[in-house]
């Protein structure tokens, strides 16, 4: 079984049908990922599967159970977290405010210490700056914080809208680098990417979205080599 | 792009800023000259300024508990809750009724003592808990029913429900406790207008328990609360769900119950601030709550809104300037009403983010 399984969703945005039937599925300890141009509709497809957006018609099953209609602050006590496309850091708050926000659904407190250390060896500038108000940090900065939030809940399946937007090419590096790292310890990854290059050279499986609707899938080696994801997504011709 | 954006509307900018100048030049100047020719005449004598000076803390203490729940409302949904003065009355009304029914439970049958003057700082203790309760669970009603459907809407809509739930509340409160004015009962060691003598120039100035207890039940109230918001894990929340609704859900915090929780912490200050305003004024009816709303809410946005420490600068500062302007003006005392409102109208004008908000978010950021 499967633990991320997408079956046809259909949402919507009001009259503004956004997903057309998407199905997909995420093993555990898989990273996926999710590429297509803007307005593919791969910001909703995250948002459906972490409650933020309901589908109106289609399933979605974690681990076995229906989550369809389950809110999203439910889902993060069930282990799905989600880094927002754009961040969606609390830039009034510090760092560590931030990184508590993160811990907010955790009961099990003794292991949260560990989850601090872990997090700031991933990520030593945060350390540094945990005083800092979030809104001054960098956009480098701000990335990491939001994924060193999104540990701290503890996720057993993360979601990644675009991390690598707005970001240097010496750092999106690094973040893929991280995000390699935080899979080898233990977490299922879903990601969002526009940027197919380094989204396929970490995943180990992906999906082409258009408008949509899903219209690839296979795993990254053959999408890298597929003449259409070449021409469409990797600027190769 | 913000750089070539900043270029352009520098100019327009500027002579805004000098028309705001010259008028704020001219409006301290003519305020000298009116403070000059009062102190000179010497109407007032040091005594009299200190009696306005206490009376303007103590009714500006209560400005700022009413203010901060307009505030914290503000500062999570975005919209102002109008009839945050009448639960502010409500309140008072909870409170009026354990006070007069402990009045009329006599304990001591010989010396025909009552329960309110035998345990009088209990009988204190249970009106605010129950005014504070009443409010509170007011408070919880009136979102779930007035403002949670029309969550998403335009703002103007729940401004709108907002209204209407104030016309609402003090309709039902004169169809249920009727038009009159009722006493507050106090209990006795709060008898109004007693109180420390401060003697000040060979006269006496009165230091009422009533006003002292009003300014230290205030000021705790306001430290509370600020503890709760800055340390506490429900107040991270709040801060959290006040800046993006959707990535606090991410965070597994409950949005819903957040701001339920928010009107339920509203509802309680004003509640708080209407027992102490029957406590303090000793008159109680069913339109109490408008005035004081309206000033609170000038306090408000004198202090930024949705900016707490600004709600309760504020509310100290309209407490003192109504109580010293009319004098200090030389004008009417009837007028300090018009004080309080001119203020709302001129930082409306001049500065709609409020004084304090400038200088609080450079200090945070
Ligand atoms: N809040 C909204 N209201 C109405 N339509 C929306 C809303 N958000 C997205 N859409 C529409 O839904 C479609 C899918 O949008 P979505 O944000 O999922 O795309 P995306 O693949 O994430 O794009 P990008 O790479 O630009 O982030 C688009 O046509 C978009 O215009
Ligand atoms: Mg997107």
């Amino acid at each position: 079984m499967a633990m991320l399984e997408v079956n046809d969703i259909h949402t919507f945005y009001g009259n503004i049908h956004a997903l057309k039937g998407i199905s997909l599925t995420v093993e555990e300890n898989e990273i996926v990922t999710l590429i297509g141009g803007n307005g593919a509709g791969k910001t909703t497809t995250l948002r459906t599967i972490s409650g933020l957006l309901s589908p109106r018609h289609g399933q979605v099953k974690f681990e076995g159970e229906d989550i369809s209609s389950t809110p999203a602050h439910e889902l993060v006590y069930r282990g799905i977290t989600m880094v927002p496309e754009g961040r969606g850091i609390f830039s009034r708050l510090s760092v560590s405010e931030n990184l508590d926000m993160g811990a907010y659904s955790r009961e099990d407190k003794s292991k949260l210490q560990d989850d601090y250390d872990r997090v700031f060896q991933l990520f030593p500038r945060l350390k540094e700056r945990r005083k800092q108000v979030a809104g001054t940090l960098s956009g480098g900065e701000q990335q990491m914080l939001a994924t060193a939030r999104a540990l701290m809940a503890s996720p057993r399946l993360l979601l990644m809208d675009e991390p690598s937007m707005g970001l240097a090419p010496i750092l999106v590096e690094n973040v893929f680098e991280t995000i390699k790292q935080i899979n080898k310890d233990g977490t299922t990854i879903l990601l969002v990417e526009q940027n197919a290059t380094v989204a396929l050279s970490v995943a180990d499986r992906g999906y082409v979205l258009q408008t949509g609707e899903i219209v690839l899938k296979d795993n990254a080696d053959n999408l890298k080599k597929d003449e259409m994801v070449r021409k469409a997504y990797l600027g190769i011709d | 792009m913000s750089e070539s954006n900043a270029e352009k509307t520098v100019k327009p900018l500027d002579t805004f800023r000098i028309v705001q100048a010259i008028i704020a030049v001219l409006f301290v100047i003519f305020l000298s000259w009116r403070l000059y020719s009062v102190i000179s005449a010497g109407i007032y004598g040091p005594d009299t300024w200190l009696r306005f000076t206490i009376s303007g803390l103590i009714i500006g203490s209560v400005y700022s508990v009413i203010a901060i729940g307009y505030t914290l409302v503000y500062g999570i949904l975005f919209m102002i809750n109008f009839a945050h003065g009448e639960i502010m009355m409500l309140g008072a009304f909870a409170g009026y009724f354990v006070l007069e029914g402990l009045n009329g439970l006599v304990v001591d049958q010989a010396a025909g003592v009552s329960f309110l003057d035998q345990y009088q700082i209990l009988s204190v203790i249970l009106a605010f808990v129950v005014g504070m309760v009443m409010a509170a669970i007011v408070g919880y009603y009136l979102e779930k029913i007035a403002y949670r459907p029309l969550r998403g809407a335009p703002r103007l809509i729940p401004l709108i429900s907002a209204i209407g739930a104030s016309i609402f509340l003090q309709n039902a409160a004169q169809l249920i406790f009727g038009p009159k004015r009722r006493t507050y009962q106090n209990p006795s060691a709060l008898t109004r207008s007693v109180g420390w003598r401060i003697p000040i120039s060979g006269e006496e100035v009165i230091l009422t328990y009533t006003g002292a207890l009003t300014f230290v039940l205030s000021i705790l109230l306001l430290v509370g609360l600020y503890v709760l918001v800055q340390r506490t894990r429900f107040g991270r929340a709040m801060r959290a769900v006040a800046e993006d609704k959707q990535t606090a859900a991410l965070m597994g915090i409950n949005v819903d119950s957040v701001i339920s929780t928010t009107f339920v912490i509203s509802g309680a200050l004003g509640g708080a601030a209407g027992v102490m305003w029957g406590i303090q004024n000793g008159i109680i009816y069913h339109y109490i709550g408008f005035i004081p709303g309206l000033k609170a809410f000038t306090a408000a946005v004198l202090g930024g809104i949705g900016n707490i420490p600004g709600a309760m600068l504020g509310g100290i500062f309209l407490g003192i300037v109504e109580s010293l302007g009319p004098a200090a003006l030389g004008i009417d005392f009837q007028l300090k009403d018009v004080i309080a409102f001119s203020i709302l109208v001129l930082v409306l004008i001049f500065r709609p983010s409020g004084i304090l908000s400038e200088v609080l978010t450079e200090e945070k950021v």
